[in-house]
């Protein structure tokens, strides 16, 4: 059995470097066909009628004028009279038709009657939330009370939050459904090709060997593409009723209200210390929203081990769309409720935040040495010793500048994934697994570890993903897929080369463990003259295939292993405030980040990039806005709910972490990490810009104004 | 037939519809639209309307409808409220352009129409004929891609791909219009365009790149300095 291990570093030709995403031709050129682009033969378009109440009971469902228009082929009634909907833009029934056009036609011709019931859909106060309030138990640590009045101790206390935002995918949730007989092929825009295949079973009833998936490229999932969902099964059995294909996607407006969000969270918060800026306690009352379900609680204090601490959360049930894993769910929330206290603490201080958090680093937990390390490049990235102000920016002008930093964690050790690499005769290589690429550069990396693994460039690899009858490789969440499926492809190419060596090695005169793949050859190690090309090589296999498996059995907790759990990650902000309109601009935001065995440094630096930019959004921009009048919500789009563009981005420096520590501890996912400190170092540099803090997310003028009327220095 | 035409619209107008949507659902026919609508009034009065019913008027059933789609005629039957993204897409099954926002937003459907760049979601099909419709289909030549999309792909200016065939025929165009751009000309120049997985600083590179390409291919690089020199 060989042994499964990265190779050693600085001996690689590939794994490390600057590869090019192996499917960006086929992006670039508009090849890359995801599932809002596929058209089956004879398919019909699917739409539904969806529920215009937050909260409402349905009385009756009249289908019979949409069934006369002429071009309707099926109507599926997905919710029956009597159910009770819980938020505006549910699911009520669906059509499919010829055409996107008459489905329209149809939908406005089908008549519900509902009975209006009582409904919450904002929580920011939690005063006005009534019954719907959900408390979780207080949690006491320490004795917070005697920490809070000792002597010599400073306190501050604010109020903080962030609001509910959508994931805002560009490729809307939706899926093709189409049978044949008694079974179903489903292509869905989904973050888990072959888990939801049983999710499909199970709705529709069919046994799960019946069920097919495929889908190649995604527009985009975040978290909130992992379910069938009750869109897809009513698909499924609109093209049932047709006897056809149908294609049904969410409208943007359907998307943004039902298919997903973040949860919100606001709390009041008391964090004291001792004047020489010795942290000791913390004390929260939180509250936040996900939905009909209520919502879960925020991890704070984010990291900091603080000695006494009392915490209490609520969530509070609204009739709004459900939540959805979030990217990094609840960390960007945790770590803005603790790094923005944090940093309001130091200026009360009257220390450098970086000073702060360097003194009281002992309580980071088991990465404090690493946070220092990083701390201290990303000082140096941003010059902060030298830019770094008192709180309030004296220059004249209307326009202030400042500084501010976070820090944040995550795990993203790689799950279960099984691959199956297969060397052909005539020299081809095809590696096979069920995973997807949800623009995370997954195909990249598994073509990178494979023609590493074998010696070959990665032109030489051809990759199959994307199709539940391959090899399972699980869902792409929580940063898990590239520990995962890097390390069984490695796993995989590693047996089948044994296989490859075991028939080669008579003709060399060798035995199997004297032999190397590199360069596109089979050669004896320390004898490069004796050798055979690659082709040579395979052509010994005769008519046989070798097709060996790799299975990974999920994160393992040892060093060495080819994946583990466990990273850090420092970021900093410089904005600029105008302060007399309120806007905010992003000058320039550093990040270092570790993320173990890096295996493609161009991709790795992508998810930086395009994290720092989701981060810049979600503080300047995105904001659901609910109307309690109407529930529903008034900015169910793309102009009003807004997003960053090129102009709005600044500069964005990313140095990835690489010493050889990093590079021991095997691959480790990097997708959320770095969109967790963007709200904290933003709203921290706006306070150091305008010295007040600006309470809530997004950072708009409107907030900034008020927060310089009601303290600030103007 | 008046009647007729009628129709869709004071059906859509009952359910307080959008501008575009009234656009969409409209059945008229081209010199209408550009000649009034669109700048003028919102909901034209019914006199207008009968004033300018002197033009050809099309729909609301499927009317023939000629595009110039990268140099080629194709020829379709389509009820006038079809969007220009809609046929391209669900026609003629061209789906680098894609549905996004579907409201003149984001920028993803963007094709160049008669060298501008233009929302597709937010131009009809009918009102598209006679015009030449350039897609990003039209620039890869087979395997060999344009410049400016190997300048994306080096810069990895894409990750989950569906805004990147929008972004390409946006930076197309706008390099069209300033081959030699400025940072800052090209940081502006971009903002038509959203992207969720933040391919921005990737995007911009590549488009500098491509220009300044351009520029290198034009006098060729390492000839001892340009026309200047």
């Amino acid at each position: 059995m060989p042994e499964y291990r990265w190779p050693e570093i600085g001996t690689t030709s590939l794994i490390g470097k600057r590869i090019n995403r192996v499917d960006g031709p086929e992006k670039v050129t508009g090849r890359a066909k995801y599932t809002y682009d596929l058209k089956r033969p004879g398919m019909l378009y699917g739409k539904m009628l969806r529920c215009p109440h937050a909260h409402a009971r349905i009385l009756s469902i009249d289908t019979s004028e949409a069934e006369k228009l002429s071009g309707v082929a099926a109507v599926h009634i997905v919710q029956e009279p009597g159910t009770e909907i819980q938020w505006a833009g549910d699911d009520v029934v669906a059509v499919a038709a010829v055409t996107e056009q008459i489905t329209e036609d149809a939908i406005r011709r089908i008549k519900v009657e509902y009975e209006k019931l009582p409904h919450l859909v904002r929580e920011e106060d939690l005063a006005k939330a009534g019954d719907r309030v959900k408390p979780f138990t207080e949690q006491v640590t320490g004795d917070p009370d005697q920490a809070f009045q000792a002597a010599d101790t400073v306190v501050v206390e604010g109020e903080y939050g962030l609001p509910v935002v959508t994931h805002c995918c560009l490729e809307v949730h939706g899926q093709v459904a189409e049978w044949e007989g008694d079974r179903v092929t489903i292509y869905p825009s989904i973050q888990g090709v072959e888990r939801v295949a049983g999710q499909y079973a199970q709705a529709l009833g069919v046994p799960a060997s019946n069920v097919r998936t495929l889908m190649q490229y995604v527009g985009g999932g975040f978290g909130s593409k992992v379910a069938a969902d009750r869109w897809g099964t009513a698909c499924a059995q609109l093209a049932k009723k047709a006897g056809k294909p149908v294609r049904l996607m969410l409208e943007r407006k359907e998307d943004q209200e039902v298919a997903g969000n973040r949860p919100s969270d606001f709390a009041r918060i008391k964090l004291a210390a001792t004047r020489d800026g010795t942290i000791t306690a913390w004390q929260s009352e939180s509250w936040g929203t996900g939905g009909p379900g209520g919502g879960g609680s925020p991890p704070i204090p984010y990291i900091w081990q603080i000695p006494n601490q009392r915490k209490i959360h609520s969530a509070i049930a609204t009739n709004c769309g459900p939540a959805r894993a979030w990217r990094a769910p609840n960390h960007p929330q945790a770590c803005y409720l603790t790094m923005c206290p944090i940093d309001d603490l130091a200026a009360k201080l009257n220390m450098d935040p970086l000073d702060l958090v360097v003194k009281n680093v002992s309580l980071l937990g088991p990465r404090a040495e690493l946070y220092r390390q990083e701390l201290a490049k990303a000082a140096e990235l941003m010059e902060w010793k030298k830019n770094w102000h008192p709180r309030g920016d004296r220059s004249p002008g209307p326009m202030k500048r400042g500084m501010g930093l976070s820090l944040h964690t995550w795990g993203g050790g790689g799950h279960s994934s099984e691959c199956q690499v297969s060397i052909h005769p005539d020299g081809s290589v095809e590696v096979s697994l069920c995973t997807q690429d949800i623009g995370t550069g997954t195909r990249t990396v598994l073509t990178i570890v494979t023609a590493e693994t074998l010696g070959l460039p990665v032109e030489a690899i051809r990759l199959n993903i994307g199709d539940n009858r391959l090899p399972p490789s699980g869902n792409s969440g929580g940063s898990t897929t590239v520990g995962g499926v890097s390390s069984s492809t490695r796993r995989a190419a590693l047996n089948a080369l044994e296989q490859l060596f075991l028939t080669v090695a008579p003709s060399l005169g060798v035995s199997p463990e004297q032999l190397e793949a590199v360069g596109g050859q089979i050669r004896v190690k320390g004898d490069p003259t004796k050798s055979l090309s690659w082709k040579q090589a395979t052509a010994k296999l005769g008519v046989a295939s070798i097709k060996e498996m790799g299975k990974q059995p999920g994160p393992q907790p040892n060093p060495g292993e080819l994946t583990s759990s466990g990273v850090g990650g420092v970021q900093m902000a410089d904005v600029s405030v105008d302060v007399e309109t309120g806007v905010v601009k992003v000058n320039k935001i550093v990040a270092v980040q570790d993320c173990g065995l890096i295996i493609d440094m161009k991709t790795a630096e992508s998810q930086v990039y395009g994290a720092l930019i989701m981060g810049i959004c979600y503080s300047l921009m995105e904001e659901r806005v609910m109307d309690q009048l109407t529930g529903r919500m008034l900015n169910a789009n793309m102009e009003f709910y807004k997003l960053a563009g090129l102009a709005d981005i600044g500069e964005l420096v990313v140095h990835m972490w690489t010493d050889p520590e990093q590079q021991r501890r095997g691959v480790i996912g990097l997708g959320e990490p770095p969109v967790i400190s963007p709200g904290a170092v933003i709203a921290n540099a706006v306070a150091s810009a305008i010295g007040v803090r600006v309470p809530y997310l997004p950072l708009t003028p409107p907030r900034v104004l008020a927060a310089l009327e009601k303290g600030g220095m103007v | 037939m008046r009647d007729q035409k009628n129709k869709p619209t004071s059906d859509k107008r009952k359910r307080g519809i959008s501008r575009r949507k009234f656009l969409k659902g409209v059945g008229l026919g081209s010199g209408v639209l550009s000649s009034g609508i669109l700048g003028g009034p919102l909901l034209p009065e019914a006199s207008a309307v009968a004033q300018a019913a002197e033009v050809e008027v099309a729909g609301p059933t499927p009317a023939p409808i000629e595009l110039t789609v990268n140099g080629q005629r194709k020829n379709l039957r389509l009820e006038p409220r079809v969007t220009l993204l809609e046929a391209l897409r669900d026609w003629l099954d061209m789906t680098g352009a894609k549905k996004v926002c579907d409201r003149a937003t984001c920028g993803a459907c963007t094709v160049i129409l008669d060298g501008q760049p233009v929302y597709s979601c937010s131009v009809l099909a009918i009102e598209s004929q006679g015009k030449n419709i350039q897609t990003v289909e039209s620039l890869a030549q087979g395997d060999s891609l344009h410049p400016l999309q190997a300048a994306f792909v080096e810069n990895d200016a894409q990750q989950c791909g569906f805004c990147t065939p929008g972004f390409v025929v946006a930076a197309k165009a706008f390099l069209d219009k300033y081959p030699n751009p400025t940072r800052e000309q090209a940081r502006l120049g971009l903002g038509g365009n959203l992207c969720r997985c933040g391919t921005y600083a990737g995007i911009w590179k590549a488009v500098l790149e491509a220009a300044t390409g351009r520029r290198d291919s034009q006098r060729g690089i390492g000839q001892g300095g340009g026309s200047n020199a």
